[in-house]
């Protein structure tokens, strides 16, 4: 068997387990699911309330969005802790695969579900507001954005799922806060222009702010990708840097859980 | 006796020849091996492992007894790559941990006194999982894990259902499957029946017995039940505060201690005369530890 083969299969494994625990937790997904929606709405309707299509579009538009790059976020940034509290992961890490294959498996499985997630939501509110005019829309411009925000939110969550290997009992209390500290500064509901001039700053580092620019641009106003470079090339960039980046600090953080003996289970 | 069911655990048998145990580099070579813990700033270092040397060849069962807190699971865990080390080396079959660890990775695994499972899992999707990481396929994990869970007294039916539903003694055994499927060359066997009922512990040894009989797997066992130790490993290390105090067959031991005591000696006064500890000690500890 090749190393590709081997680390493929390697990859498959998470992807399997990762369904398994969907379906056997599927009460969970669905009450899950049904907060997502009714959340989603709830939102959505105080555009409804306000008397504008804009802002119902613009709110829907951040809660379908936001629940798709937290959903991929959560699934990779919980990769260790989940196991830390199964007590499984000293199993995993004394297993010869690879921390990337390992890491592919997480994200595949996790785009793949934040997209059926999502995308449940999104027909939902469809349905629910019918009269909503997307005739102008652009849904590659959408598409594309949101692929791209999916790699720059796969970089920061592997940078995330370290600080439960770093941090024993902390660690998923910290992933947990700054996933809050990304909904609050990435403009979901709101335009980032309107919050303090120190917290613009921290919009401009988060690649949500960038996808939903450029989403509410291809949805709302039917602007194509070609158009909105000044949202594209920063998600390039991030997710350049956040992904091998994401993957060196995992291997260091390896390294010092095993020379501090933080790989044992607690929990 | 029948030989075990399941993946090709390497053909032959512990009974082996010893030029056939001694040919090809040992099982496991622990070197001076040493590993510190800080455990706060102003503390100093906690000496878990101390200077620890070992050798094992092809085939041999080798205890490691100690009290709480020796540094048997220490021990177990840099023998698997869990833990860095400080000093010393390991090899496992010719390959360096630190410099080869996928090579010996893929010949080594581990049971642990906690059965660690996705618990809302069933034991087929735990093993199924388990197997991937190491290269099986899925059909030949399946079909194997059904037979090793079948030996270990688990049946077809049960496999489907969570593994929170099973008993410890039962999770215990799934978890001895689940080392068991990736086919180790080398079995680390950390406290496999502690906190067992009698029923099961004794299950688990006759499995162990079968294994060491029926197949060529080097084993190290750390244990608490010195019956156990005596019943089921050649060999015997006894560790205190890290560090190794004697190292010989049970028999040995015993008559080194006979030699001390002046008298007969049981595996216990072995125990007792190299920890300065009774088992009874480390069981009211652990009550203590519970409360």
């Amino acid at each position: 068997m090749t190393v590709v083969t081997h680390e493929l299969k390697a990859s498959y494994a998470f992807i399997e387990r990762n369904f398994f625990l969907t379906r056997r937790y599927w009460g969970w997904e669905l009450a899950f699911l049904v907060y997502s929606v009714a959340g989603a709405l709830s939102i959505s309707l105080i555009g409804v309330a306000q008397g504008s299509e804009t802002l119902v579009l613009s709110l829907m538009i951040g809660a379908i969005f936001w629940n798709y790059l937290s959903v991929v976020f959560s699934w990779i940034a919980e990769t260790i802790s989940v196991e830390r509290w199964e007590g499984t992961l000293e199993y995993t890490m004394m297993a010869p695969i690879r921390r990337s294959s390992q890491l592919l498996g997480s994200v595949s499985y996790a785009m793949v579900y934040g997209f059926v997630h999502t995308s449940v939501i999104f027909v939902a509110l469809v349905l629910f507001f019918p009269q909503l005019d997307l005739s102008q829309a652009n849904p590659t411009t959408a598409f594309t954005f949101m692929l791209l925000g999916s790699f720059s939110f796969v970089g920061i969550g592997m940078i995330a799922a370290i600080l439960p290997l770093l941090y024993v009992e902390r660690g998923a209390q910290m992933t947990f806060v700054l996933q809050s500290v990304l909904l609050l500064v990435s403009g979901v509901y709101y335009p980032v222009d309107i919050l303090p001039q120190w917290m613009q700053v921290l919009s401009r580092l988060s690649p949500a702010t960038y996808v939903l620019e450029g989403v509410r641009a291809g949805l709302i106003d039917g602007t194509p990708v070609n158009e909105l470079l000044f949202d594209v090339w920063p998600l390039l960039v991030m997710g350049v840097l956040f992904i091998p980046f994401g993957l060196w600090a995992f291997g260091k953080a390896e390294r010092y859980a095993k020379r501090t003996g933080k790989l044992k289970r607690v929990g | 006796m029948t030989a075990i069911p399941g993946p090709e655990l390497n053909s032959g048998s512990t009974g082996l020849p010893d030029d056939l145990r001694t040919a090809g580099p040992p099982a496991l070579v622990i070197d001076g091996v040493s590993k510190r813990f800080v455990v706060g700033r102003k503390k100093k270092p906690v000496v878990a492992i101390s200077d620890v040397s070992m050798r094992l060849e092809r085939g041999d069962v080798q205890g490691v007894l100690g009290s709480n807190g020796s540094g048997k699971s220490t021990l177990i865990r840099l023998m698997c790559g869990l833990l860095t080390l400080d000093e010393g080396r390991v090899e496992v079959f010719g390959h360096d941990i630190v410099r080869d660890e996928m090579a010996v990775k893929r010949l080594i695994n581990r049971v642990s006194v906690d059965a660690a499972f996705f618990k809302k899992l069933s034991p087929m999707e735990n093993l199924l999982f388990a197997a991937r990481l190491y290269g099986l396929d899925g059909r030949t994990a399946k079909h194997d894990a059904i037979a090793i869970l079948g030996r270990l007294g688990i049946s077809e039916k049960r496999v489907g259902r969570p593994v929170e539903q099973m008993s410890r003694g039962m999770q215990q055994k799934v978890a001895i499957a689940r080392a068991l499927l990736t086919s180790p060359t080398l079995l680390l066997l950390d406290e496999p029946t502690t906190g067992l009922d009698p029923r099961s512990k004794l299950d688990v040894q006759t499995f162990i017995e079968e294994l060491k009989e029926t197949h060529d797997a080097t084993i190290v066992l750390t244990t608490h039940d010195l019956a156990e130790a005596e019943r089921l490993c050649g060999r015997i290390t006894i560790l205190n505060d890290g560090k190794v105090v004697a190292e010989d067959t049970p028999e040995g031991l015993r008559a080194m201690t006979a030699i001390r005591l002046g008298r007969p000696a049981t595996l216990e006064d072995v125990f007792m005369t190299y920890t300065g500890r009774s088992l009874d000690d480390d069981v009211e500890e652990d009550e203590s530890e519970d409360d």
